[in-house]
């Protein structure tokens, strides 16, 4: 077990910057998760760690190493990778062996430890099979127990549940949590999965462009986003992002198309602004304040409904309602956006206001 | 499952495979036949009188001690040129993926002997170790060795089998780069991980993982030194000296054309085909029986 800390770390291929000086500590035993869109660099940033991507400059130390110029080998650490990695030629037992074999501990402590993890995963009756005579979940399972059977201090995790299918990554994810819990093993865990990204970790780091855009707890990150990116990506359907300039007076702000939205806080008057609400904080009914929506679809997905309209002005709205709701097209509703759950960014920088 | 798609009865299939089925009856059944045929005969050799002597021929051929060593030396001759041929390209290919400059340049030069036809490959070599004129020749006399293959049957064996190894090495390169190529990146980093340095990574992954395509090459290679090596022999020592690289190909030819002993020469010719035919069963078999991963 050991804290993993990154100073200034940056990669780049050539000219082109990937990885944009990343400073990050995660401590001894936590559960990070890393998510972002695709290409924002959180592999490479993982594949950095593990050793098996060069460093452009910075630091990264496991524990009290500096790791930089180790070979993966030597840094302690056990990866699960997206398409497993199983060994095809080797047995389930041979596999999980495979590692400790080249670290020369006795057949019996070998044999010892394959057949505890094997246990802890109920992957014991395979342990003969090859790996092709495994499900997609069954391999999952013996790559999480060829990592765990080394006892590394540091887990990594590239996108392990994205080839299962939607009920298996459930299943699988709670396992993870459950399995990282009771190891206590220091985990990094890539994913682009909102659900993962949510449920899994201790800490959530958002990676936009090389760039880590917001680093903290799940719910801190989805009542908080710093910055409109992270207030869009995380969150599912997307938060409504509404261009706005704020009035004379600092307390409302204007949307394109004329709608007046109240404010909880003064701002600088005249500056231009992006109003965030996401779609759930969004209430119905006659108010003071209250806009009108114009429906245009809704789609019932049986827990909530999702409705998707205008309002006045042109200006596009999702709404998640609870329950089944039959809205029909062209229908008006009057809906308003509390106080205390809506979010104002800067319209130029982007940052949170 | 693959569906099945049944077309009407047509002569077009016909009119497209009557191509191949007429080249292949004509410079092989045809050929094969006739070799059969003759191998049943005893001619003299002006043509004059042909006697049918059933399996005399072949009786004659296990008997015959010049046979038999010919065989062993084929035997030797192409255990020698596959192993050394797959062996070396084998460290070679391995060796891309630790290069990181001019990868392509590499690549393109060790595929380049492929291209070059047997007798020049032959005649390169004959030149290079040339007791007289030859450069190694030069360089062996130097450090004290006198180099003579066109006296020393054990040197000239050593010569036709580096020059069928050197020929040989493109092909055998091609085929391991891209069988190590074929290997899914993950499987090596996380050996990587798991503490395997690069040499206990190719032995315990690279290379079990490879086996299909040795086979494969193992074959190709034992072919290759039984049949296409006959240029190579013939521009470097012409199967001397005193037989010393006569393998069996060669001494097919030998019989044949320059002893006129055709009733000998179509029985050899014979078991040379019985043995490629074999080899080819064995590939198939081998090739069929796709390791899947």
């Amino acid at each position: 077990m050991a804290k993993i800390t990154l100073e200034n770390v940056k990669k780049s291929y050539g000219k082109i910057d990937v990885i944009h000086g990343i400073d990050w500590e995660i401590r001894d035993g936590e559960f990070v998760v890393i998510v972002g869109p695709s290409g924002c660099g959180k592999s490479t940033l993982l594949r950095m760690i593990a050793g098996l991507e060069s460093i452009t400059s910075g630091d990264i130390s496991i524990g009290d190493r500096v790791v930089n110029k180790l070979e993966p080998a030597e840094r302690d650490i056990a990866m699960v990778f997206q398409n497993y990695a199983l060994y095809p030629h080797m047995s389930v037992y041979k596999n999980m062996a495979y590692g400790l074999k080249i670290k020369k501990i006795p057949a019996y402590e070998i044999d010892r430890r394959v057949r505890d993890t094997a246990k802890l995963l109920e992957i014991e009756e395979y342990l003969d099979r090859q790996p092709r005579a495994l499900s997609g979940g069954q391999r999952q399972r013996v790559a999480m127990g060829r990592a765990i059977v080394r006892q590394p201090s540091v887990f990594l995790f590239d996108e392990p549940l994205s080839n299962l299918d939607a009920k298996l990554r459930v299943q699988m994810r709670l396992e993870i949590k459950r399995l990282q819990e009771n190891l206590g093993i220091t985990s990094v865990y890539v994913t682009h999965d909102q659900v993962e990204a949510m449920t899994l970790g201790d800490r959530l780091a958002v990676l936009n462009a090389g760039y880590v855009e917001q680093l903290g707890t799940p719910i801190e990150i989805y009542e908080r986003p710093e910055t409109v990116f992270v207030a869009g990506f995380i969150g599912s359907p997307s938060m409504n992002l509404l261009a706005a300039t704020i009035s004379t007076d600092g307390t409302i702000a204007e949307l394109a198309g004329g709608s007046k939205i109240a404010l909880s806080q003064v701002q600088l008057p005249g500056q231009k602004v992006t109003f965030g609400i996401r779609p759930e904080h969004i209430k119905i009914g006659k108010t003071e304040t209250s806009l009108s929506f114009t429906v245009a679809i809704s789609e019932l997905l049986g827990a909530d409904t999702l409705v998707y309209g205008s309002l006045t002005g042109g200006t596009q709205l999702v709404i998640r309602l609870e329950g089944i709701r039959k809205l029909s097209e062209g229908e008006q509703l009057d809906i308003d956006f509390p106080h205390d759950l809506h979010h104002l960014f800067d319209g130029t920088s982007g940052k949170r206001l | 499952m693959l569906k099945r798609v049944h077309f009407g009865p047509s002569l077009l299939p016909f009119l497209l495979v009557a191509p191949q089925i007429a080249v292949t009856l004509v410079f092989f059944m045809w050929p094969a036949g006739q070799a059969l045929y003759q191998s049943l005969l005893v001619e003299d050799m002006f043509g004059l009188s042909t006697e049918f002597v059933w399996f005399e021929n072949f009786k004659d051929l296990f008997s015959d001690s010049y046979y038999l060593g010919a065989f062993k030396r084929t035997a030797l001759f192409s255990f020698a040129v596959a192993t050394m041929a797959m062996g070396i390209a084998l460290v070679l290919a391995a060796m891309v993926d630790r290069i990181i400059r001019g990868v392509y340049v590499y690549r393109t030069l060790l595929i380049w002997p492929y291209a070059v036809a047997p007798v020049v490959a032959g005649a390169l070599w004959v030149f290079m170790f040339d007791p007289t004129l030859g450069i190694f020749a030069y360089a062996l006399n130097t450090i004290g060795y006198d180099w003579n293959h066109k006296l020393n049957g054990g040197e000239a064996m050593t010569l036709v089998v580096l020059a069928a190894t050197w020929k040989q090495i493109a092909y055998n390169f091609l085929f391991f780069v891209a069988a190590i190529q074929s290997i899914p990146k993950p499987l090596i980093e996380a050996a990587a991980i798991d503490g395997a340095g690069p040499f206990k990574r190719f032995w315990t992954i690279i290379f079990p993982l490879i086996t299909p395509t040795m086979f494969f090459l193992l074959v190709v290679n034992i072919v290759y030194a039984f049949f296409d090596t006959f240029g190579i022999i013939h521009a470097i020592t012409q199967g001397g000296p005193y037989r010393a690289t006569e393998i069996l190909v060669y001494k097919v030819w030998y019989d044949g054309a320059v002893a006129i002993d055709l009733g000998s020469s179509a029985a050899q010719s014979v078991i040379l085909m019985a043995i490629v035919i074999i080899m080819t069963v064995v590939q198939f078999r081998y090739i069929e029986r796709k390791v899947e991963y």
